[in-house]
């Protein structure tokens, strides 16, 4: 039974990648300015040369055929080569990722724990002006690009990354806040105050596995919201990671590097929402 | 007598330059290529001018040609043949010897049909080969199919390759060999041991180590490290940080005067446009055209938007380059009466502050720009506000780099076009595909069968006519008409030249900037750092 | 905090006032540019200065918090009933819906919807007015903007279904629809208001960011979105501090919603 659940699961988390990255192909492919090129526009270049340019998006025309050959090469670890940056897409991912896994990881850690610590001591002590505050604070950090936040960091020669957490702490506080809020005002958590349970005791056996389920998918959420946020304050400040490598692509209708990066972050988020899931079916088995 | 040796000693310092240190500086992007063949993007042509070793210089400063590696050459057979005396003793970074086989092995590469290669395109005046002649390993002839004007200059942008050294195209004949490169990050450049140049008393150069070039496209971050004393040169400056940097520190930056680079604008005249045939009709007049640009204000645009640092357009040549530039022609003059007084002649009529054609339609069009270049959003913007004077509406649409190609040479869909030209060469011929009616990148009308009107003819003509001479003054002389035709009849609204703006720290020397490019950096190999500059990179 | 809720509607009312007499009050239209005084700072003549291109800032603030508070609340409203609607359905009906309406929110989450906007940029009429073009954008952004939500709302969704309340509605004979509708969705509500609150200023900087593309507000017409843009200039910020009062209207703003939107813990 588990082995069928797990194929059953395994089968759903390939055909959705797969899926992901056949519709971001055809996005790429149906947007405008796909077999376009820059080089067009220089006057040096004679009309054979143009034609040779048009004739290189010759294998990509058709979207169908291209993500067959394009999973075939996969197959053998060939990821294509990059039309913007003339690389192998494989070598491009690898030297990239550790940059974009550093700032988001970071980030969100720092986010987590900041939100979760203005949420807390707004739910217990309860009072207005300190919930004003932070709800002032976040709505600030909220409505600033996350790029010019990165900037502003980068001159102020703090870390780039802590700018994801700046991002994601508002929301976290805000979420926290309000479940955490209604978890203290549900009958069972009453119920366990008028019987005298300590204020840890009902916190912690009570009050967080109530909320828990929407908070741990926010923090599955946060990941898709990290890695959005990483591609303005890479581009922004200059930084060699992955959101850098999706923006030029896009520009550049790189489809090679495009649809690698879809399937990666379809994976990805796949993934992490899993482990979410997981997670919530370990905190309240009779919801899973 | 310690005084006398003193002076002497700062003397030599100063004549002879300080040896080592290492020159930073930005790249605005990853360079596409390494191949020197295959260069198109200003990263690329940065490591190549640096690296590569080329027959014949253009001198930034006088653009006169100069011996490079070859020590002499003749023009025969009407422009098709050029003969080169090469440079003897000289090798290529890693030992091998430079020899008549490289150039060959260069010039074949280069000219390959199948390589696409824009610098060999230029080369390509007509289909056939290229035929080269070793008769010495210091003397070579090189014969092509057609005249090809200008045939001296563009070997400018052709670095010699090796034709037997192991390390292929990593082998150059430049002062500096790349020795690093972290992509997304930096490229690092060091002395070529083997450059041919030497300073008055024999030393090798170039007097630097190194030049490290940083990946960086955000002009705000790489300001504050210039300032910050981590670079020594920004090659173009935007004209809103050169006005603040001004301010801070004025002995920093340096505006060299007009650029080849300017801004301009045309109309959509291709009748396969899908567009109403009024529009079609307004776009095909003259009048139409020179009043639009009559009711632009480019003192202001130059004013505004370039801090003035930047001068009313004449035409497709910029007054930088100075053999080509006809001094006789003038910016069409800003005057929204003269405006009204052309559009009238064609049945134009403005009323109640709105301009409508002989049909009624109100006079309402879009400029297509590219997103993401503040300047050229603004010049649209500013458009915007003049056109409103004469009652003509015009909606400005931003698109992303690729949709823009995509409207102006594939599907036409769009009514007027604001871009801006650069000017990779001095040499009209390089705009061939541009002036002439059947090429691809004639923008308002591409790839004509025939030209679509007796002027497009007459430019046809005096551009065939120029490229088949290999006399200067009857090539001015035919080029001269050309901007006259194109000032007369406006088919690209110029609208302002850019300056060749800079900023260079006083820790670097011997820099002198000029107007084309590399503005700062075109004579790597002489450019000295200061001795604290010096002892800062640990020398 | 009766208090607090009452001047969040005054300064709220204020400013929807502000924005919608803006052709009164403005001292300049939006689009005028005095090419004499370009990155003016604040005067009696201009209260917050000029911009690059000579432009009165304050006049162009009013008239773009009107493009603003209209259209980035009305995106965030139809995002946030998309993923009620879907998330919900998710999370209640378990099993199999929720399955595949879980893989379609990870799909969502995955792809490259930048080029949606491309696409639907580029079908628009060449001489779409400004105004137009923005609202397909905003509704863009509304339509492809569920999904975080809609993950959200579905785990909520789900906490519910096998809560008490639920127990005793079923009981009661409560089914379908009513039951989503009276006892699931008003015990969403935390979830679902922190995520309306939290999309506004999401739209409005999505809005910025496409800009940088090509894919804004097109000029002259101003918006909360491309007058943030300006502050992708640190520098030329430190220098010239007005160009904060769109950022510092926009928390104003967004804060004030938060103190509107209805909050047991402070009606009780």
């Amino acid at each position: 039974m588990w082995i069928r659940r797990i194929a059953r699961h395994g089968a759903a988390f390939l055909l959705t990648t797969l899926i992901a990255g056949l519709l971001g192909a055809t996005l790429v492919r149906f947007g405008p300015g796909f077999e376009t090129d820059e080089q067009q526009l220089d006057p040096r270049l004679n009309v054979q040369s143009i034609q040779a340019l048009h004739a290189s998006h010759a294998p990509e025309r058709n979207v169908l055929a291209f993500y067959i050959q394009y999973l075939r090469n996969v197959a053998t670890g060939d990821l294509g080569v990059s039309r913007s940056l003339a690389r192998p897409v494989a070598s491009l991912l690898s030297e990239r990722a550790g940059v974009t896994l550093q700032l988001i990881g970071a980030g969100i850690a720092a986010g987590w724990i900041l939100g979760l610590a203005l949420a807390l001591p707004a739910v217990w002590f309860r009072a207005p002006l300190y919930d004003l505050a932070c709800t002032a604070l976040g709505g600030a950090f909220l409505c600033v690009p996350t790029a010019v936040l990165g900037l502003l960091l980068f001159f102020a020669n703090g870390p780039v990354r802590f700018a994801i957490a700046l991002l994601i702490f508002p929301k976290v506080f805000r979420h926290a806040r309000n479940l955490l809020t209604d978890a203290y005002n549900q009958p069972h958590v009453l119920a366990a105050r008028a019987r005298g349970l300590s204020a840890a005791r009902i916190f912690l056996r009570h009050v967080t596995p109530w909320a828990a389920p929407q908070l741990l998918a926010l923090a599955g959420v946060s990941f898709g919201i990290a890695f959005g946020a990483a591609i303005p304050i890479e581009v922004l400040c200059d930084l060699p990671g992955l959101g850098q490598l999706a923006w030029k692509a896009a520009l550049a209708r790189d489809l090679p590097v495009l649809v690698s990066l879809t399937i990666i972050i379809a994976a990805f988020t796949q993934l992490t929402n899993a482990a979410s899931d997981l997670a919530i079916a370990a905190c309240a088995p009779e919801r899973a | 007598m310690k005084g006398v040796l003193l002076i002497i000693a700062i003397t030599a310092t100063s004549l002879f330059g300080q040896w080592g240190g290492e020159l930073r500086f930005c790249l605005r992007s990853d360079p596409k290529t390494f191949n020197p063949l295959l260069v198109e993007d200003e990263a690329s042509e940065t490591v190549r001018y640096l690296t590569g070793g080329v027959l014949i210089r253009v001198n930034r400063l006088t653009q006169e040609l100069e011996p490079e590696l070859a020590t002499s050459w003749k023009i025969s057979r009407q422009g098709r043949a050029i003969a080169f005396q090469l440079r003897r003793g000289v090798a290529f970074s890693d030992g091998t010897p430079f020899t008549a086989d490289d150039v060959a092995y260069t010039v074949r590469a280069l000219m390959d049909p199948a390589l696409h290669s824009p610098t060999g395109d230029s080369l390509r005046s007509a289909p056939g080969n290229v035929e080269t002649t070793v008769q010495a390993p210091d003397r070579i002839t090189i014969v092509f199919p057609a005249p090809v004007a200008g045939l001296d200059r563009l070997f400018d942008q052709v670095a010699i390759l090796s034709s037997r050294s192991p390390k292929k195209e990593a082998a150059v004949l430049g002062p500096f060999v790349l020795a690093r490169y972290t992509p997304g990050t930096e490229l690092v450049l060091e002395r070529n041991s083997h450059y041919w140049k030497t300073e008055a008393n024999g030393r090798r150069l170039p007097y630097l180590d190194a030049i490290h070039l940083d990946i960086q496209q955000n002009r705000d971050i790489e300001l504050a490290r210039f300032t910050r004393g981590e670079l020594q040169l920004i090659n173009t400056i935007d004209p809103e940080m050169f006005s603040r940097l001004s301010k801070q520190e004025p002995a920093l930056v340096h505006d060299a005067g007009p650029s080849l680079e300017s801004e301009m604008m045309w109309f959509n005249q291709n009748p396969a446009a899908p567009l109403p045939d009024y529009e079609k009709a307004w776009f095909r007049s003259k009048n139409f055209r020179r009043a639009i640009s009559a009711a632009i204000n480019r003192t202001d645009i130059c004013r505004v938007v370039y801090y003035g640092h930047a001068q009313p357009a004449v035409g497709p040549i910029s007054p930088a380059n100075r053999f080509w530039f006809d001094a006789a022609l003038k910016p069409h003059a800003f005057s929204p009466k003269d405006a009204l007084a052309r559009l009238q002649q064609d049945g134009f009529r403005f009323e109640n502050s709105v301009l409508r054609d002989r049909e009624g339609h109100a006079v309402e069009f879009s400029l297509v720009t590219n997103s993401g270049n503040k300047s050229r959003e603004h010049i649209a913007a500013m458009m915007q506000q003049d056109l409103v004077a004469i009652g003509v509406k015009l909606n400005i649409v931003t698109l992303d780099f690729r949709s823009l190609i995509e409207r102006i040479s594939q599907s036409f869909q769009y009514e007027a076009c604001l871009l801006g030209l650069t000017n990779y060469d001095l040499d009209p011929s390089s705009q061939m595909n541009v002036w002439l009616s059947s090429a691809s990148n004639h923008q308002w009308y591409p790839n004509q069968k025939t030209p679509a009107t007796p002027w497009e003819a007459e430019i046809d003509r005096l551009m065939q006519a120029q490229a088949a001479t290999v006399i200067p003054a009857k090539r001015k002389a035919y080029f001269d008409k050309v901007q006259e035709i194109v000032s007369d009849e406006a088919p690209f609204l110029y609208l302002v030249t850019k300056n060749s703006l800079s900023a260079v720290s006083p820790k670097l020397r011997n820099v002198q900037p000029a107007m084309i490019r590399p503005q700062t950096y075109w004579n790597a190999e002489n450019l000295t750092l200061a001795p604290a500059q010096l002892a800062r990179n640990g020398q | 905090m009766k208090r607090a809720h009452n001047i969040a509607v005054a300064v709220l009312v204020l400013i929807f006032a502000a924005s919608l007499f803006a052709g009164l009050i403005a001292p300049a239209p939006y689009a005028s540019q005095f090419r004499d005084f370009v990155s003016a700072s604040a005067s009696h003549r201009f209260w917050l200065g000029t911009d690059d291109l000579g432009r009165d800032r304050w006049s162009r603030l009013l008239y773009g918090t009107r493009i603003s508070l209209l259209l980035a609340p009305a995106a965030a409203l139809l995002s946030t009933l998309l993923a009620v609607l879907i998330g919900g359905i998710a999370g209640y009906a378990g099993g199999w819906w929720d399955r595949v309406i879980a893989r379609v929110i990870d799909l969502f989450l995955s792809l490259p919807w930048l080029f949606l906007f491309l696409i639907v940029r580029a079908l628009l009429p060449l001489n779409t007015s400004p105004l137009t073009s923005v609202i397909v954008t905003f509704t863009v952004m509304g339509l492809v903007g569920w999904a975080p939500a809609a993950r959200i709302i579905r785990a909520g969704a789900q906490s519910l279904r096998h809560s008490d309340l639920v127990l005793h509605a079923r009981a009661c004979g409560c089914r379908g629809l009513r039951l989503v509708l009276v006892h699931i969705a008003p015990n969403l509500r935390p979830v679902i208001f922190a995520q309306f609150w939290i999309a506004i200023p999401t739209f409005i900087l999505g809005e910025a960011s496409l800009g940088l593309i090509g894919l804004g507000v097109a000029e002259p017409l101003p918006s909360w979105g491309n007058l943030l843009r300006e502050l992708a200039n640190p520098q030329a910020v430190a220098g010239n501090p007005w160009v904060l009062a769109p950022l510092a209207v926009l928390v104003i703003v967004v804060s004030c919603f938060q103190l509107l939107l209805p909050n047991k813990e402070f009606s009780s």
